[in-house]
Order: C-alpha cells, then sequence, then structure tokens
C-alpha cells in the first residue's frame, strides 16, 4: 500500500454508510453546526449527474445506508431525484434535515421516491432557545413539519445536540418527543469540532447538569419502554476511554461532502498534510481501497504509544484522529480524552472550566457565510 | 413454556420500520433500519426471509422443514421468533 503508516495486512472492509452532504447551504446558523468553519471555501457542488454516478459507483462496493445531510440538504431541489435512484439501488434512505424546506407536496413526493426516513432536528424545547440556538425563526414551523412527517407515515427520529444552554430542559425535550410519538430520540450531547470546537466554552455542561439529564433520561426510559428508543450519547470529554470513532478510520463510514471531496468522517478535513480525493477526479473503488488519505490511519500501524501497546486498541482505535490533532497538535497521538494520554489534561481543564459559572470571554459565534469567511481567512471574528 | 407468543395459525410481518434484503457484500440477509443494520445470522434469515405478512407461524416451519428435511426445526424456529419479536423485527399481522 502506498500510504505511509497504513498496515498492509489490514483488511478493507465495505463502506456500509455513505452521508452525502449534499450541500453546505442552510437557512439555520447553529452553534454547535459540525461543518468546517471555512464552509464557504467549498461551494462547488456537485451536480444532480455527479451525485448519481456516485451513488451507483457506492452501492457495489457495499454501502447499504445513504444518508441526506448537509447543510440543510432541502435546498437541493433534485434531492427527490437522488432519493429515488437511492432506492432504486437498494439503499435504506435517511434524510437528516432541519425541517425547512419540507412542506406537503415534498414529504408525498419523498414517499413515491421511496425515502425510508426521516430525522428532524430540533434546538430546543422552547421556541425562545430553540430560535437562538439556531438564529432563526423556526421552532413553529419545525413542529409543523413533525405533524405532517408522522402524518405521512414516515418512521422518525427526533435529533436534540445537548450542551449547557439546553441540557437542563431535558424532562421538556423528552415529553416533546413523546407527544410526537417518534420511534427514535437521539440527545447527541455536542462533540466539539467545527463550530461548537470554537463556541467550547459557552457549551459544555458541568457534570452536575449531565447527571441529572442522564437519571432524568433513564427514568424516562423505565417510563416509555419499548414505545420510543432513547439514545442518550455521552460527551467525550466525561469519559476516561476514547470513543471508537467512526468504528475506525476507513473501516464503515464514507464522508461525500458538497463539492465531492471523500473523507472518513465528516470533520477530517481539517487534518493537515492529506490530500482527500474528489469524486470528480476519482472513482469511489479507488478512494475507499487505495487512496493514500482512507489508508492513512486504517489498522493499527501508525499508532504511538500509549496505543500500540494498549490492550484496548482494538477497542477505540485510539479514538478520533481530529479531536488528536484539534487537542494535541499531533494527529497520530492518542485522542486526549483517554486518561491514558500524556495530554489528558488539556481535557481536564475544560471539563474543571465547565464546572464554573460561565465567564463571557467572547460572544458565542453563529454559523453563517461572513462568520466562515472570516475564519477561513483567520480573520478576528468578535 | 405455558404462555406461547404466537399461535401456530398467527401470520407474522416486519414493521415497517425495518427492512429485510439480500446484501451480495455481505453474502447475508440484513435488516436496515434508520442509521443501522443486523447481519442475520444463515438460519435467521431463512426464516426471517418468509415472515411476508401471508405466512403463519406453521407454514413458516412446514416450508423450513420441506427445504432442509430430515430435522427438527420447530423449537428452534420459536425460539427465534421470540427474540425478533424483542427486538421488534417482527410482529403479527393485523
Amino acid at each position: 500500500m502506498s500510504a505511509a503508516g497504513s498496515d498492509s495486512t489490514h483488511k478493507i472492509t465495505p463502506p456500509l454508510w455513505l452521508l452525502a452532504e449534499v450541500t453546505y447551504r442552510c437557512p439555520l446558523h447553529c452553534v454547535f453546526c459540525s461543518n468546517p468553519v471555512d464552509y464557504t471555501r467549498y461551494s462547488q457542488e456537485l451536480s444532480t449527474d455527479e451525485w448519481l454516478r456516485v451513488l451507483n459507483e457506492a452501492r457495489p462496493l457495499g454501502a447499504t445506508q445513504l444518508g441526506f445531510s448537509g447543510g440543510e440538504p432541502l435546498l437541493r431541489d433534485d434531492l427527490e431525484v437522488l432519493v429515488a435512484e437511492g432506492h432504486r439501488l437498494g439503499y435504506y434512505t435517511n434524510l437528516i434535515a432541519s425541517g425547512v424546506g419540507l412542506n406537503e407536496k415534498r414529504l408525498a413526493a419523498f414517499k413515491e421516491a421511496g425515502l425510508d426516513h426521516i430525522q428532524l432536528s430540533f434546538q430546543d424545547s422552547t421556541k425562545e432557545l430553540n430560535d437562538f440556538l439556531s438564529s432563526t425563526r423556526t421552532f413553529d414551523l419545525k413542529s409543523k413539519v413533525a405533524k405532517l412527517i408522522k402524518e405521512y407515515d414516515y418512521p422518525m427520529v427526533l435529533n436534540v445536540v445537548l450542551h449547557r444552554l439546553n441540557i437542563d430542559h431535558i424532562q421538556q425535550i423528552l415529553e416533546m418527543a413523546e407527544a410526537m410519538n417518534v420511534e427514535y430520540l437521539e440527545l447527541a450531547n455536542t462533540q466539539y469540532y467545527g463550530w461548537a470546537f470554537h463556541n467550547r466554552d459557552q457549551l459544555l455542561p458541568s457534570r452536575e447538569q449531565l447527571e441529572r439529564a442522564e437519571r432524568i433520561t433513564n427514568e424516562f426510559r423505565a417510563r416509555v419502554g419499548k414505545r420510543m428508543r432513547v439514545i442518550f450519547v455521552v460527551p467525550d470529554y466525561y469519559a476516561n476511554r476514547p470513543k471508537a470513532c467512526m468504528n475506525g478510520w476507513g473501516s464503515v463510514f464514507l464522508c461525500l461532502t458538497a463539492d465531492g471531496v471523500a473523507l472518513p468522517c465528516h470533520e477530517a478535513r481539517i487534518l493537515p498534510g492529506l490530500t482527500f480525493p474528489s469524486v470528480r477526479n476519482h472513482s469511489l473503488a479507488w478512494i475507499w481501497r487505495d487512496s493514500p488519505a482512507f489508508n492513512r490511519f486504517r489498522g493499527e500501524g501508525w499508532m504511538k504509544k500509549p496505543c500500540r501497546t494498549c490492550p484496548e486498541r482494538d477497542k477505540d482505535f485510539g479514538g478520533c484522529r481530529c479531536q488528536a490533532y484539534l487537542l494535541t497538535g499531533d494527529a497520530e497521538n492518542a485522542d486526549p480524552v483517554c486518561d491514558l494520554s500524556p495530554h489528558h489534561d488539556v481535557v481536564l481543564q475544560a471539563v474543571a472550566q465547565a464546572q464554573q459559572p460561565p465567564v463571557e470571554t467572547r460572544p458565542i459565534l453563529f454559523r453563517d457565510d461572513a462568520n466562515s469567511r472570516r475564519l477561513a481567512a483567520k480573520e478576528p471574528v468578535s | 413454556m405455558s404462555d406461547v407468543l404466537f399461535a401456530s395459525d398467527a401470520v407474522l410481518e416486519i414493521p415497517r420500520l425495518f427492512r429485510l434484503q439480500w446484501e451480495t457484500a455481505q453474502d447475508a440477509w440484513v435488516l436496515l433500519y434508520p442509521e443501522g443494520m443486523v447481519k442475520l445470522s444463515p438460519s435467521a434469515g431463512e426464516i426471517m426471509k418468509r415472515v411476508d405478512g401471508r405466512n403463519s407461524v406453521a407454514g413458516i416451519i412446514a416450508q423450513l422443514e420441506a427445504a432442509f428435511p430430515g430435522t427438527e426445526l420447530r423449537q428452534d424456529v420459536m425460539d427465534f421468533l421470540e427474540t425478533a419479536h424483542e427486538r421488534g423485527w417482527i410482529r403479527q399481522h393485523t
């Protein structure tokens, strides 16, 4: 294999999860958005024909789940065409959306196209905070859309990203999900990448907030039983072992960005020294199996101490390469969430600060084009 | 067992949250659901592909015994159906 640090004995498995971030355009401006902060640099979106070709290439590689995300995927007016082709090819098709732009006409068209499931995001159980966090007036619209999704008999996942500013509303969020009659509720504590990393000091909850939220969630689970599955994603800053990020680099997950660049996770574009291939220039089979970037952190050959000899390295794969880079400056280091990492203190410091009342050192930064351009140019944003 | 989960004439179906399909890349039957997949064992696949909203429990067992003659499958099938029901993969068609 061509890439330094790759493990030539490592077996290449199918890219089960194909995430199509079809656009970075978005009517919302969420402070915890996982899109790159410099997304305005990547505005040359793939055409309908380019997407259709890629969907046809990924299916024989073994992709089964197809997610349409963004940005707001509903801003693409060819989304019905892409869903229909995904369905025809035998993918399980997932629409991951804010709800803005999802009217009755489109819901019916998606049904016709074979869309299997809709994941709708809410920012909070209250109109005030939902609208503040997304910097839009969207709460009432989202509520209407949630009703319509059930009227059209779609399986529905409600996704609420949790953080310091909304986690104390957990009871109301759970009750909102129950009233919506959703099949799954995903309570996803913020992962600190992209815009969320920039806003981390404002978003990281205290340990007390987190423990309260988990307790209330468990009480709710016991009450509703099998009627609704509640997934509570623990914030990894409070763990002492890292998450098995993406189940390993280049293992099951393939993200395609709006401009056609293929990534082993949503965030990998931040990693220096790697050239991520574009579907405009390469076949998806080459990208997944042979490209240096997708082989860079496959297997264990790249690992340093303490991961290299760790008995848990086949469980968590050393954690997240992007978090290792963001917090230690070197993507080959152990994810510093791990208490065996020599850099674990950077996580402990952030956690210690989160136990104190917030200090307003700089204002919270909304995801919008103007801020993105300033961050891309490395200009001050506040 | 005092209680039987499904009567012999109960017709079974897969709820709309799940979709069963053959995956060449996995060389297996899989169940797909929102953002996830379960890869079925060969025997689980043989049972699940007969859960189609028309076959009864007795019909599924008879078909399997015809396909794999000389084996007593009833208890294994009933055990699997209980597990599958517990996980929400099947329900009684009404």
